[in-house]
């Protein structure tokens, strides 16, 4: 057994946060790059040059990448050989956001949903946690905007609709979504599971790397035809009408009842946040 | 690419056409969704606001927080849709223009043409960029909203795209 103290979970997403907030992912930058290239509309192909040189003036001045810093998703897969000692769990998770989102400038965007009071200090953050095989534990973190938050669906499909309906329930959550969260987005889509479970997938689904594709042959399809059908859509950067609407689809599956076909649709913007790190 | 220094006239937003690119300058304050109820909440109780909204430009914007060597944070534009049943009555009561990001409702096209105003829509998730382009940051108004408070806003080279013209075209 190891023993791991929770301070050191703490401090290793206080930096990954501190760092997320300043920087997209190099995959995203690689797929904004990419499809500036490909874009065709004057309009977009200038959203696209002003979204790279926010990289680079984000990078070089150290400020964040976008003004929505997020709300601290943060994902533990905990070994279960792992014993955690010190304060308990999420404190330390919560301590970390607190802290980092202080030092590093970053916006404070949560608050109570009825009374839209802020809590001041960006938690709590939206922690899962796994418990899993080994002695190592596993974190991820991505702050998440919620312009691309809110255009976010869950369909509960019928057995019968199978891989048409589910390619048909992305293209509509992100035509529906049109010019509001930010295209060209990243789509995370769950497919199976339950109601809760679905949701979870689709978020994961968001923490591979733009342009990787499932290990499973015909969920990589999916996620290729998706990707063809959007990008027909003509949404465009910013909703101005373009070739390049997403900028990659991503799909997790998972077992589900024999009488439901859940699909989780969860947008982001082109603003890819995630750090991974492993303890 | 248009340069152009706010306020404008009249003239200025007759020759603005949807799709244009233009490079903003001058003074525009922020408010989203916290500040817009608060705003209707003195409209609807008689009370003057603690600013000028005649002619103003309001930005859809929260900003990060300024670190101590910058005059500003982060600062893109969020969503304008959900400002989508305020701009239509701030408009009519005298708002200059809009600044924000994503395509907003009909009534909110029609009072930009009714009122012969634009809406301009910023390219979203270039906060850096945008908090670059802020020289000067002052909350003038509810600042216990935090980043959700009004500030006024002296902005330089600011680029935006015409999403809304007074003719009544749109970019969406």
């Amino acid at each position: 057994m190891r023993i791991l103290d929770t301070v050191e979970i703490e401090e290793t997403i206080y930096k990954m946060a501190l760092h997320a907030g300043v920087n997209v992912t190099p995959s995203c930058r690689k797929a904004l790059e990419e499809a500036r290239v490909k874009e065709s509309s004057p309009a977009c192909a200038f959203a696209l040059d002003t979204l790279i040189k926010n990289g680079d003036v984000a990078g070089e001045n150290q400020m964040p990448v976008c003004q929505d810093t997020g709300m601290a998703v943060v994902m533990l897969e905990i070994g279960q050989d792992v014993f955690l000692s010190g304060k308990p769990l999420n404190e330390a998770v919560n301590s970390a956001v607190r802290r980092a989102y202080a030092d590093g400038y970053f916006r404070k965007s949560v608050c109570d949903p009825l009374t839209r009071k802020n809590t001041g200090d960006n938690t709590p953050a939206a922690i899962h946690t796994d418990i899993c095989a080994g002695e190592r534990v596993k974190i991820t973190f991505m702050p998440k905007g919620f312009g691309s938050e809110n255009m976010s669906r869950l369909y509960m499909l019928k057995p019968a609709q199978g891989i048409d309906g589910i390619i048909e329930a992305v293209c509509e959550t992100v035509r529906l979504a049109g010019s509001r969260p930010c295209p060209p987005v990243y789509v995370g889509v769950g497919i199976g599971g339950s109601f809760d479970t679905c949701a979870f997938l689709a978020k994961k689904a968001l923490t591979r790397d733009i342009g990787s594709r499932n290990p499973r042959a015909d969920v990589a399809e999916i996620e290729q035809k998706a990707l063809e059908k959007i990008n027909g859509l003509n949404i465009g950067c910013q909703g101005f009408h373009g070739d390049v609407t997403a900028l990659s689809v991503s799909c997790e599956c998972a077992p589900t009842h024999i009488a439901g076909l859940p699909v989780a649709v969860n947008i982001q913007c082109h603003c890819v946040r995630c750090e991974k790190e492993i303890l | 690419m248009k340069r152009l220094t706010l306020p404008l006239s009249e003239k200025d937003f007759e020759q603005l056409n949807a799709g244009d690119s233009v490079m903003l300058s001058g003074v525009i304050l922020t408010a989203r969704d916290c500040a817009h109820k608060r705003i209707f909440e003195y409209l609807a109780e008689g009370r003057e606001l603690p600013f000028e909204l005649k002619g103003a430009v309001i930005y859809y914007a929260g900003p990060c927080p300024a670190k101590p060597d910058q005059p500003s944070g982060s600062c893109g534009p969020t969503t304008s849709a959900r400002m989508d049943s305020f701009a239509p009555a701030l408009l009519d009561l005298g708002l200059g223009a809009i600044i924000g990001k994503g395509e907003m409702c009909d009534e909110v096209r029609e009072a930009i043409k009714r009122n012969k105003s634009a809406y301009f829509a910023a390219i979203g998730g270039a906060g850096a960029l945008y908090g670059k382009a802020i020289k000067k940051s002052v909350c003038i108004a509810f600042d216990d909203l935090l980043s959700e408070a009004v500030y006024r806003l002296e902005i330089e080279n600011f680029p935006a795209v015409v999403a809304y013209d007074c003719k009544g075209g749109s970019i969406y």
